[in-house]
């Protein structure tokens, strides 16, 4: 199987997606020429009508793909960098998300806001924060932020196919990340966890970065011999429930990674899902691991300390064992 | 360039500051190039003029607010080189204590309320200091710079009519380079005037040579005496050119694909602000030339101790990530 970087295996999810529905199109500042890899080269493909550059007006830009979805097309909205959803708050909150139910079942809203999310970069706070949190607080937007290649192209597919708002967060981190990925197609439903270690003794959930961050902390706590039970969520709303009540039923232990602010963050919501409903299973109490609760700070030292590391995650785990 | 009605300490003030941005920009870009910096950095060279003509017409009390392409601004406004270059090391020693970086460089005993990466997440602010100017009843002016892109944000829309309709004492200082990243203005927008949307709010929208750092200072004066005045905000268009990449490194990000002609990166090198107030300086006798050489050299060394002292600085401590917060 060839092995892509995660920007080519997206870049190939639009390139496949835009040849099959003529409906589908690309639109977002500097999309032509790419700020990004993985927009670039579409435009050669594809030309002026299907791959549209904006004036930097994230509000209208993205109020734009809805009122283009909601009239029969499919549009990729891509707003460069997470932090730059909050200038579109409006649009998506209270409009895309809404929409369907709000007027009673007489539209859909097929759209994709296609973002990077989350820090590594050492540029600050305005381009270092982690927003899924935010959109999984929202009825009716599906929110996927995939750790590999493989998921996705797989999961960026599906999001284009899907009735559906979605923001498929793309991590910044993991751009230059190889895994392999099929020549044939392949679509991945959104909405379903990947088991990327299994073990019996603790079950460690993550999304996007923190996947790498759970698996190398699992690797530690084998050489105690303790097997952690990796899930990759790759989708955080909807997100898998079943398989972490499963693999907790089996395990007693919750571990919580997220690369974001703490309260209110994907893994509160994971950890009281598993307190909730998994609580006679428990043989200690949920633990998460976040981002320390402050902003986004630049110098590399501090931005590394703020975010989940392995030996917080081992830690939490030994925290389980006491 | 006629100017003789600005005295000539004015001039050389106004020389001295494109000349400190200049050397300090070119050295930045030479400590990226050799991986010293982490994160993004915007160099403001090509630009100085804006900055340094704006700011000259400021006083210490006045505030400024400025964007990703910060340096420039906080180097007109007075800021210390040293606290600036640490801040790019992200060293303790910084302005934001290696918080903040690049884009994020404030310092507020001086006025300058900080950079912003957001495009167009100054201007709100800025009409926000000219509120409590007002609401004061001080005579401080709030001068807000910001790009050509940046005027497609729907806050430069309801920043100038909010200012515009409670009469603040607010400058809108927008730096057209002609570019937002690798899109041109006129492809971003269907007026080749940014100044003309001053119109649509009620207010005076002019046309200023923004490489032309002494037509800069001029024009800056007569906003700055207005809105003292109690006439209210001004919008100035600042034609200029960003002389390098959007941001530093891009050749290597973009692949090879360029988005300006030789012939128009040409024209820009000669409308030079550093070049073109040099010549007025030499031919104008403000200071003889071996003076101007000496204080070449000694912003240059100046810079180069900036540099010293922020590589021999300490990183933050790990327990600095949890100061200045409210818990
Ligand atoms: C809200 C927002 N959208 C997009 C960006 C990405 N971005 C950074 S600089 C830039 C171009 C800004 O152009 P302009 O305002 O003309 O300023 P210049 O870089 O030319 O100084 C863009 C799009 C951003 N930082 N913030
Ligand atoms: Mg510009």
């Amino acid at each position: 199987m060839p092995r892509k970087t995660y920007v080519a295996a997206i870049q190939e999810a639009l390139a496949e997606e835009m040849r099959r529905d003529e409906r589908v199109f690309l639109i977002g500042e500097d999309v032509r020429i790419g700020v990004f890899p993985s927009t670039r080269g579409l435009h050669a493909e594809f030309g002026d009508r299907r791959v549209i550059d904006t004036p930097i007006s994230e509000l209208a830009v993205a109020g734009a793909g809805i009122g283009a979805a909601v009239t029969g097309l499919r549009p990729i909205v891509d707003l460069m960098f997470g932090t730059f959803l909050y200038l579109a708050f409006d649009q998506i909150a209270n409009q895309a998300g809404a929409m369907r139910y709000m007027y009673g079942g007489q539209t859909k809203v097929p759209l994709v806001f296609m973002v990077q999310s989350g820090a590594g970069s050492s540029a600050g706070h305005h381009h270092s924060q982690a927003v899924h949190q935010f959109f999984m607080n929202m009825p009716q937007i599906k929110v996927i932020l995939p750790s590999t290649p493989y998921d996705g192209k797989g999961l960026l597919k599906s999001a284009i196919r899907d009735d559906n708002p979605v923001i498929f967060l793309h991590s910044l981190s993991l751009g230059g990340k190889r895994g392999e990925v099929p020549s044939d197609e392949y679509l991945l439903p959104i909405g379903v966890a990947d088991v990327k270690r299994s073990g019996s003794d603790v079950t460690i959930c993550a999304v996007g970065p923190t996947v790498y961050t759970a698996l190398e902390a699992a690797e530690k706590l084998a050489t105690e011999g303790l097997e952690a039970e990796v899930i990759d969520l790759r989708s955080l709303s909807p997100w898998d429930k079943r398989t972490v009540l499963e693999s907790v039923a089996k395990t007693g232990r919750f571990v919580a990674v997220d690369e974001s602010f703490p309260t209110c963050s994907a893994a509160s919501e994971w950890a009281a899902t598993v307190a909730e409903e998994a609580f006679p299973d428990l043989k200690a109490p949920v633990q998460r691991v976040t981002n320390a609760d402050v902003p986004m700070p630049f110098s590399p030292v501090l931005e590394k300390a703020v975010l989940p590391s392995a030996a917080d995650v081992v830690a939490a785990v030994h925290r389980t064992l006491t | 360039m006629h100017h003789q009605d600005i005295a000539l300490e004015v001039v050389l003030d106004i020389y001295t500051r494109v000349l400190r941005i200049r050397r300090f920009e070119e050295e930045v870009g030479r400590l990226f190039r050799q991986g010293q910096l982490p994160g993004f950095v915007h160099l403001y060279i090509g630009e100085e003029a804006v900055a340094a003509g704006v700011c000259a017409a400021l006083t210490d009390d006045d505030t400024i607010i400025s964007t990703h392409r910060g340096h420039g601004h906080v180097i007109a406004k007075g800021g210390d080189l040293n606290r600036m270059m640490a801040e790019l090391f992200g060293k303790a020693t910084g302005y934001c204590k290696g918080k903040g970086g690049s884009m994020h460089i404030a310092d507020f005993d001086i006025g300058m309320l900080g950079a912003i990466g957001i495009v167009g997440g100054g201007m709100p602010i800025a009409v926000g200091a000219g509120l409590s100017a007002w609401y004061t009843d001080s005579d401080r002016v709030s001068v807000c710079f910001f790009g050509d892109g940046a005027a497609n944000e729907g806050s430069f829309h309801e920043s100038l009519n909010l200012a515009s309709t409670l009469r603040l004492p607010v400058i809108f200082v927008c730096e057209n380079n002609q570019y937002g990243e690798f899109t041109p203005a006129l492809q971003a927008m269907n007026i080749s005037d940014i100044a003309d949307r001053g119109a649509g709010y009620g207010i005076p929208g002019l046309v200023a040579d923004g490489t032309d750092a002494l037509e800069m200072y001029r024009v800056a004066k007569a906003a700055v005496t207005r809105a003292r005045d109690g006439g209210g905000p001004t919008l100035i268009e600042a034609k200029t050119h960003r002389r390098g990449s959007h941001a530093e490194g891009e050749e290597a990000f973009l692949g090879g694909q360029t988005y300006r002609s030789d012939e128009e990166m040409a024209a820009a090198r000669t409308k030079d602000p550093l070049l073109l107030l040099h010549s007025y300086v030499s031919e104008n006798d403000i200071l003889p030339a071996a003076q101007l050489e000496t204080l070449d050299a000694e912003i240059t060394q100046s810079v180069a101790e900036a540099v010293d002292a922020a590589r021999d600085s300490p990183a933050p401590e790990i327990e600095s990530l949890f100061e200045d917060l409210w818990v």
